[in-house]
């Protein structure tokens, strides 16, 4: 334990202090977080305007990177296949984990052990979960036998077509994705006043008008949340393709990351992955402040 | 009324356990392929259970890959980097919010704006520096690398925030110190936060596989994911041991999972709320 010490100048002294103080609990975090996280992100920006493999000397290349890369058709196409892939995870996810959540919000007896089922993919590894799902979208595999079954004489190829990999990889994530977001909405649920309810009822409104009336404006902060952290988890999906499709078939599911990921470790240009990254980073971040400036307009009522 | 809201039960609970089924189903499929053999895997004519249950799948996969060393690696690593981060975390979160001091809101923007960069942003100068100091392809690289996210230290934070001053004012009334007041005042009182930053971590570092692809590259380095990614490398036909290498790197995080659900569910619900 520290003594303190008694001295005179009390008042610069004390400030002082507190600041040693503040510092020394910031400190071990701060230390690892500033060498391993804020000093890679800032050397990566000079590295996306270098030219360098890694072993030789690094040469200053200027916007050259950027325009590589913008030529690069794998790359262009991989902007589209990421925006495609987010669009429908965002989209699908939002409405899953929103049902899922109005569902269990019911008073039921042995929700409690819904939730945690719908909720056990989240946690999931996924090697384990692309094994699943590659053996279950295999051409002859159960999905395909069902469909056939149920009368689609010609199932999609999913993972092993160029068309159907995205969707197939959509359905994954979903998946995955929605009991993470059931259980924030379910949160946000609980939290709306009965007393609304009751005023409604008592102005003869149904159910369907109740929810379009109360639930989805009382819930718009939450799917602001929602919508951001499912916008920048998709724009940064790796383990998930990777394991599943590699990128391909081809380069049919090559997003962003993966090309990043390309760059780096099989093509060794480490100025080009850094400019794909540093584009990446400018879409992240023009999605975040947008969606903020949103937040402020919409959600002025809170 | 009242057959009308019990019918309504029911129809609920339908929808509720056939959705719950649908979830689970490919988690069921896993299980149940498992304990099969690979002619049966394949087999046009789907059984949930087998005629005989080929339970020697789960001890067999253990002489085929050095699973018992992956399996070590990845509880050592889980452990560890878990035990850093919240520590950590808590201590610094504790100075960025019951601690007055210069720079201390510019300092915790920096941390808050890592958080919306992607790792691929930073990945791979970072692995050149990790390289630059030999960190590559040993354990404390992969450790330092991932101890010190910002998440952990804006989760701890929300919670501190929410803590009454008043109390901490109390408790250097009664002569503690700062650290006494984060000891023993405001560390038991996170005791929910703390266990959802721990299982957190937890399953982020056991389920990891891009960091350890990267890092890794000698099996005895190798973690469980990348085992399991390289058994189905090795042993791709033998879809039933594939399987039951797959269950058995679920069951910790099943395990832990299980028994924080309660402090998980309110984490995710409070960090949800106040974004």
């Amino acid at each position: 334990m520290l003594t303190k010490p008694k001295r005179n100048q009390k008042q610069i002294s004390l400030s002082r202090r507190n600041t040693l103080v503040g510092l020394s609990f910031i400190i071990p975090n701060f230390v690892g977080f500033f060498i391993f996280v804020l000093i890679p992100v800032i050397f990566s920006l000079a590295l996306s305007l270098a030219e360098w493999d890694g072993f030789n000397a690094m040469k200053f290349n200027g916007i050259n990177n950027f325009i590589a890369i913008f030529k690069d058709r794998v790359f262009r196409g991989s902007i589209w296949k990421t925006a495609y892939f987010s669009i429908f995870t965002v989209f699908f996810s939002m409405c899953a984990s929103l049902g899922l959540a109005v569902l269990l919000n019911q008073k039921l007896k042995g929700k409690a052990i819904f939730r945690c089922a719908i909720f056990f993919p989240y946690v999931a590894s996924n090697v384990a979960i692309a094994v699943v799902w590659n053996f279950l979208f295999r051409d002859i595999g159960p999905i395909n036998s069902f469909l056939m079954h149920i009368g689609i004489s010609d199932p999609p190829g999913w993972t092993a077509s160029t068309v159907w990999v995205i969707p197939a990889l959509v359905i994954v994530n979903v998946w995955k994705n929605m009991g993470y977001f059931m259980i924030v909405y379910l949160a946000a649920l609980q939290d709306i006043p009965g007393s609304l309810y009751e005023a409604a009822q008592i102005d003869g409104a149904g159910s369907f008008q109740q929810f379009k009336s109360i639930t989805l404006p009382m819930l718009t902060p939450s799917t602001f949340f929602v919508v951001m952290m499912l916008t920048i988890n998709s724009l940064k999906v790796f383990d998930l393709v990777y394991l599943m499709t590699e990128g391909g078939p081809g380069t049919a599911s090559t997003m962003m990351s993966q090309y990043i990921y390309n760059q780096a470790f099989i093509s060794w240009s480490y100025g080009r992955s850094s400019a794909a990254a540093m584009v990446l980073f400018l879409i992240v971040a023009a999605l975040t402040a947008f969606q903020f400036r949103m937040e402020k307009k919409w959600v002025s009522y809170m | 009324m009242k057959n009308r809201s019990l019918t309504y039960k029911i129809i609920m609970y339908i929808i509720l356990i056939v959705l719950t089924c649908f979830t689970l189903m490919p988690l069921l499929w896993m299980l149940s392929a498992s304990i099969k053999t690979d002619s049966e895997v394949f087999s046009m004519t789907f059984h949930w259970f087998p005629q005989v249950p080929q339970w020697q799948n789960y001890s067999k996969i253990w002489d085929k890959i050095p699973l018992a060393t992956f399996t070590f690696n990845s509880v050592k690593l889980t452990v560890i980097i878990t035990i850093v981060q919240v520590v950590t975390s808590s201590f610094a979160a504790y100075g960025f919010s019951k601690c007055r001091f210069r720079g201390r809101d510019a300092l915790f923007l920096l941390y808050v704006a890592t958080i919306a960069i992607p790792w691929q942003v930073y990945m791979l100068p970072q692995y050149s520096m990790m390289n630059k100091m030999h960190l590559v392809d040993s354990h404390l690289g992969y450790v330092l690398m991932q101890s010190f996210s910002a998440f952990g230290v804006f989760l701890m934070r929300q919670f501190f925030m929410s803590l009454p001053n008043e109390l901490l004012e109390a408790g250097r009334i009664d002569g503690l110190s700062e650290y006494g007041n984060y000891f023993r005042i405001a560390l038991p009182l996170a005791k929910p936060s703390i266990a959802t930053l721990t299982i957190f971590s937890f399953v982020t570092i056991w389920n990891d596989y891009m960091g350890p692809m990267i890092y890794f590259n000698s099996t005895e380095n190798k973690t469980i994911q990348l085992g399991i990614k390289m058994f189905i490398a090795q042993y791709s036909a033998e879809y039933g041991l594939v399987m039951a290498a797959s269950v058995l790197s679920l069951v910790p995080v099943l395990v832990i999972f299980l028994a924080g659900q309660k402090f998980f569910v309110q984490g995710i619900a409070s960090s949800g709320i106040k974004g």
